[in-house]
């Protein structure tokens, strides 16, 4: 109950601080852009796209191309969202407002996580938006949108969650998000660096759980993958949070 | 009279430094507890602890008899707290704020738009609810904090430092609120203005360097001024030797126009004003000489501060053998 006042909350504030308002804005032009370019290089093979057997559609050659910038685009701005969720209350003093009310430290660090995936999800509607407006001209392959969309959430939800640890670790917001880009970039290329398929890298890179649902591929392993690295990010927030009541 | 805080055996290490060292008291219902000291001496630490915002390294503390430690959720709302800074969201109106504090602290729904106004009415907010509180003067801004703490009508309130960086007038509104609260709630104030004290506090207790080094009713503490000095003034003047002859008299001296400076051996303002009167001398003037509050705080620290150094220079002496 708690929970969802504070994630109400932090959510709503996300919306009072045009920083949050510039990202959208700045993000929704790029991607429309691309979203433009590609529409119009389909067009250009279009007629020759009618003669092969099997071809690939409007999902695959114009939604899946702009998920994938779209993913790098929020893997530098993600970390500007979160940089603020702990590290400014810290350096405000507003965090005592929460430490010194009925709430454990489990219930705050939930809280501002759902806030912020709450956010999140408000920003895959809007990226959704452009791809779903070609429905008035065509049909779409709606399941591979919809993983494509999904995959979008869960990395976001992901990203989210290193910032929100992030953020925990510092009093200061820009220590904050730069250190969390630092974090998922080495965890988005990490792929290159292994040399073989099944190397542990490899299993740790993001982007090789986040493409295969691109193409359509919704498989647990990649849904577990996510889920963990939330769980574990969210857990390391709380921890971090009952041992500075201790320490500082 | 309820026991509203108990705070037991309390220390608290920040690393190799122990900030709050061994201190306990008790706040009862209808207190207004004044804690002094200088700056650092541990004042900001023990209400951070007593708020649930730091953990304690050891002791026991009870908030209205239900222990901080073991029910943590009971205990902090029962009390209120107003850190140094008003913990308050810039970007959030007043009543978007006082709102989402009365949710926090699990007022029904149905009570906490009553809540939030009566909060809003104590401490002078009535027309302020849709301005921004980042727009908001300091002043105002600590009324929000003060809002923040009583919204939930706790019955204890830690105020650390409210009057800080206020000016004269809101210094003065700040201190009528507290002085109002103090009328329903447990109020615990820190401070290191000695006349804040004097003004809003009926018990005080003075910290040193994590050690509490007084502790009583503000009485005690005023007791303390008198000196046994007392300057006084004849009509009809005897001479300084009867004057010396008086037997509660240590030491007296005297000036022009009949007047003496007395120093007597215990508080006798009451002798002094008998004996004028059964010899007929004609009392002008019986002013007691006392010391300024500055003066017995600076005396109980340096009291405080060289005990410790008497300690410390016999354990080296101890190491020494």
């Amino acid at each position: 109950m708690m929970i969802f006042t504070i994630a109400l909350r932090e959510c709503r504030s996300m919306f009072l601080s045009p920083l949050a308002w510039t990202v959208l804005a700045v993000v929704q032009l790029i991607l429309a852009w691309m979203f433009f370019t590609q529409i119009d290089a389909f067009f250009e093979i279009q007629s020759q796209l009618t003669t092969l057997p099997n071809a690939p559609g409007v999902v695959d050659l114009v939604v899946a191309p702009m998920f994938q910038v779209a993913s790098i685009i929020l893997l530098m701005v993600v970390p500007l969202l979160t940089m603020r969720l702990i590290s400014e209350e810290r350096r405000n003093g507003t965090l005592s407002l929460l430490l010194s009310a009925p709430v454990n430290n489990t219930e705050i660090v939930l809280g501002k996580y759902l806030g912020i995936v709450l956010f999140m999800f408000l920003f895959v509607l809007m990226i959704s938006l452009m791809p779903l407006s070609l429905l008035m001209g065509s049909s779409l392959d709606l399941g591979k949108l919809f993983a494509g969309l999904l995959s979008l959430f869960l990395l976001l939800s992901a990203f989210s969650a290193a910032g929100l640890y992030m953020s925990s670790l510092t009093t200061s917001p820009v220590i904050a998000a730069v250190s969390s880009f630092g974090l998922l970039l080495l965890l988005w290329i990490l792929e290159r660096g292994g040399d073989h398929a099944d190397s542990v890298t490899s299993y740790l890179s993001m982007l090789n759980h986040f493409a295969p649902m691109q193409r359509g591929i919704i498989d647990t392993a990649d849904l577990a993958y996510f889920a963990l690295f939330i769980v574990v990010f969210v857990t390391l927030t709380i921890r971090q949070m009952d041992s500075q009541r201790l320490q500082s | 009279m309820s026991t509203l805080i108990s705070v037991r055996n309390l220390i608290r290490y920040y690393g190799e430094h122990c900030a709050v060292d061994n201190i306990s008291f008790e706040l009862e219902a209808g207190d207004i507890l004044g804690f002094l000291g200088p700056n650092g001496a541990g004042k900001s630490t023990t209400m951070q602890i007593l708020s649930g915002n730091l953990a304690p390294s050891a002791g026991e503390i009870r908030i209205n008899n239900i222990d901080l430690l073991d029910d943590p959720r009971a205990a902090k709302r029962a009390l209120g707290y107003l850190p140094e800074q008003p913990p308050v969201y810039k970007e959030l109106s007043v009543d978007e704020y006082l709102h989402y504090c009365a949710q926090l602290h699990r007022i029904p729904r149905a009570a906490i738009g009553q809540a939030v106004g009566l909060a809003k009415q104590r401490c002078g907010l009535s027309q302020s609810g849709r301005r921004l509180i980042g727009n908001l003067s300091k002043g105002y801004q600590q009324r929000v904090g003060i809002a923040q703490a009583i919204v939930h009508s706790p019955e204890v309130i830690v105020l650390d430092e409210p009057t800080v960086g206020l000016d004269p007038i809101q210094i003065r509104e700040i201190r009528d609120l507290i002085i109002e609260l103090g009328k329903t709630h447990g109020i615990i104030l820190s401070t290191h203005i000695l006349p804040e004290v004097q003004a809003l506090c009926n018990r005080v207790q003075i910290i040193n360097r994590g050690r509490l080094v007084f502790a009583a009713d503000m009485s005690e503490l005023l007791q303390k001024q008198e000196t046994g000095i007392f300057e006084v003034a004849f009509a009809r003047a005897p001479s300084l030797e009867i004057i010396n002859q008086l037997p509660y008299v240590t030491r007296a001296s005297s000036s022009d126009y009949g007047r003496f400076v007395l120093h007597t051996q215990r508080i006798s303002a009451e002798q002094i004003a008998k004996d004028a009167v059964a010899n007929d001398w004609g009392l002008l003037r019986l002013v007691p000489t006392q010391r300024t509050l500055e003066q017995v705080f600076v005396e109980l620290m340096l009291a405080d501060n060289s005990s410790a150094d008497t300690d410390s220079e016999s354990e080296t002496v101890e190491n020494a053998a």
